[in-house]
């Protein structure tokens, strides 16, 4: 990934379940071997469990500050959202990921921050898609979500994340086969592919493979089971 | 075989019933069963004739349920632990009806209000009714986003054979989790539906779906009836995985995403060579008492590994007629037992780690 692009404020969204969360942390770990200062807001109202707080560990080990609900992963339903998340906004700096909620109703909670964000200028707005989910399984279906989370966020997509995946069972083919589906959505929005995820172990084989591929780590496990495992 | 896709494991319990022909959905939002309902307003009015109605509320999504039931059309509903309390009245309806309905329960924590967190402390209210009256519910608990759409086409089929409403007993993690799976259409069988209201057209006297009986008499001679039809389920529907059983001297009994845990702590307690196998019940009722029974002849101790307060563990007793002990290795509240937890029960019933 070229670091020359950085912006100061770097937004993942998308359809739910298209690995925003994990993309993000991988994001700010990236972010935080550059710059010194980088915190990760987590605004998802939308999902119950798997949130960026799962990541704590990870992320206070390399010094990545986490803004998140003090509710995420509680018994409660509260969608609150943390009043630090205006500090990272306006805070000059400060390098923030933004992690938003999936799909239009999670897009909502940045549409409270959006005027701020559109002012500065200093900022990214990613969507992240992956054809393996069913809602998004060809450029159109993913463009009509695309343009749901706009509406709701008052704000534009900048650049596309091809996160195509199928979890911990993701193959470089299924990886591969994404690639038409991304510049598809590329063309039909005219929004450029910043980047290709691949879960690391496939990175070697793909790198020559897939333009701006960026190796990730799972660290959003999506299955209980494996979470808990010793 | 049908492409894989990333599904979490509430959106597959809605595309499957998409896709086994089910075309109403009535339902009431609430953690975490919400996708359920979000993805079936999605994609129901994209179904040639599909209905997806939010109503005011659970009480009346669940008599919605029963007013399409009565048509003899496949139809479901779903909720999350104090909603199916909301609308236990209405799946009591459906059994004194004699109608066929699939109700999906992604459980969290209890009682009360308790909390959006997975558990699976609805156990007893699933298997032993789940309303008022002499009536079961056909219970599936599916460990996997994959077992998910299985069930779903299962729930239906066994419900419009034997007539009475099905559960889908999932919990908050099996509903939220992502797992890829393949869709992949099930067996859709034709059954007799010449009691459903579908309008006589003057050619036919009308039928009758109710559940008022005037006379003691006979609503008794009905309810024995069902309880026949319910014997011959116990003898012939029992569904159950197991795992590791052949020479087995613990045998854990788990299902949902207890038995994905256990199964780690087992394939552990393999390698340190401890002979430890899991009866797995997939239905939950009918719960698979032959098969445990059996087993009970043969381990030296069983483990019963739930999110509840020991819930399942008095049908494990009930099934092997405390023909051996039983321990119990539980989280509740929301809270989620670890491998090590099962482990160490594992130990404990096997005397020490070795």
């Amino acid at each position: 990934m070229d670091s020359r692009s950085i912006k100061r404020i770097t937004i993942f969204s998308g359809h739910y379940g298209s690995g925003k969360t994990n993309v993000a942390v991988n994001y700010a770990l990236w972010l935080k071997t550059m710059k010194e200062n980088v915190s990760i807001a987590d605004l998802d109202i939308v999902n119950p469990y798997f949130r960026t707080k799962d990541s704590m560990a990870v992320l206070s080990e390399n010094g990545v500050n986490l803004i998140s609900s003090e509710y995420a992963n509680s018994n409660v339903d509260v969608p609150a959202l943390p009043a630090e998340t205006y500090g990272v906004l306006q805070n000059k700096e400060i390098y923030a990921v933004i992690d938003v909620g999936g799909d239009d109703r999670g897009a909502l909670a940045l549409g409270r921050y959006s005027e701020g964000i559109i002012e500065d200028g200093d900022y990214e707005l990613l969507f992240v898609i992956n054809k393996f989910r069913p809602l998004t399984r060809n450029a159109d279906m993913t463009l009509e979500i695309m343009a749901e989370i706009e509406k709701a966020c008052h704000m534009k997509f900048t650049q596309i994340v091809n996160d195509s995946n199928l979890g911990d069972d993701t193959k470089a083919e299924d990886v591969l086969s994404s690639v038409a589906y991304a510049k598809e959505v590329s063309e039909k929005s005219g929004i450029p592919i910043k980047m290709t995820t691949v879960k690391s172990e496939l990175y070697d084989e793909l790198k020559d493979k897939i333009d701006n591929l960026m190796p990730i780590e799972l660290y959003v496990r999506q299955s209980w089971a494996e979470r808990n495992d010793i | 075989m049908a492409d894989k896709v990333l599904m979490k494991g509430n959106e597959a319990l809605a595309e499957a019933a998409i896709m086994a022909g089910c075309k109403h959905y009535f339902g009431y939002p609430i953690t975490p069963q919400t996708e359920v309902a979000a993805y079936m307003a999605k994609k129901m009015p994209k179904t040639e004739g599909g209905v997806f109605l939010q109503a005011e509320s659970e009480i009346a999504a669940i008599n919605m349920v029963i007013g399409v039931a009565s048509t003899g059309k496949r139809v479901m509903t779903s909720s999350s632990s104090p909603g199916i309390s909301l609308k236990s009245e209405g799946i009591s309806y459906l059994a004194g009806c004699d109608l066929p309905a699939l109700i999906i329960n992604v459980q969290r924590g209890g009682p009360g209000l308790g909390g959006i967190q997975p558990s699976q402390s609805d156990y007893f209210q699933a298997t032993k009714g789940g309303g008022h009256g002499d009536f079961h519910l056909l219970v599936l608990a599916p460990n996997s986003v994959q077992e998910m759409v299985d069930m779903v086409f299962k729930g239906f089929d066994l419900a419009e054979k034997y007539r009475m409403p099905a559960m889908i007993l999932s919990d908050g993690t099996m509903g939220q989790m992502m797992e890829p799976v393949s869709l992949e259409k099930g067996i859709i069988n034709e059954y007799d539906k010449s009691w459903a209201l579908t309008g006589t057209k003057g050619e036919r006297k009308p039928n009758i779906v109710n559940s008022l009986y005037i006379a003691p008499e006979e609503l008794e001679k009905l309810n024995f009836e069902r309880y026949e039809r319910y014997k011959k389920i116990e003898e012939t529907e029992a569904m159950y995985e197991e795992y590791l059983m052949d020479d087995a001297e613990i045998c854990i009994v788990a299902y949902g995403v207890a038995s994905r845990v256990a199964k780690n702590a087992i394939d552990t307690a393999r390698k340190e060579g401890i002979k430890v196998g899991m009866i797995r019940p997939i239905t939950l009722w009918p719960f698979p008492k032959k098969a445990l029974n059996e087993a009970a002849d043969k381990v030296k101790k069983f483990i019963s590994v739930e999110l509840s307060m020991g819930q399942m563990i008095e049908d494990i007793e009930l099934a092997i007629r405390c023909k051996k002990e039983v321990l119990l290795c539980n989280r509740t509240g929301g809270m989620i037992t670890t491998t090590q937890d099962v482990l160490n029960k594992i130990y404990e019933a096997n005397g020490g780690k070795q």
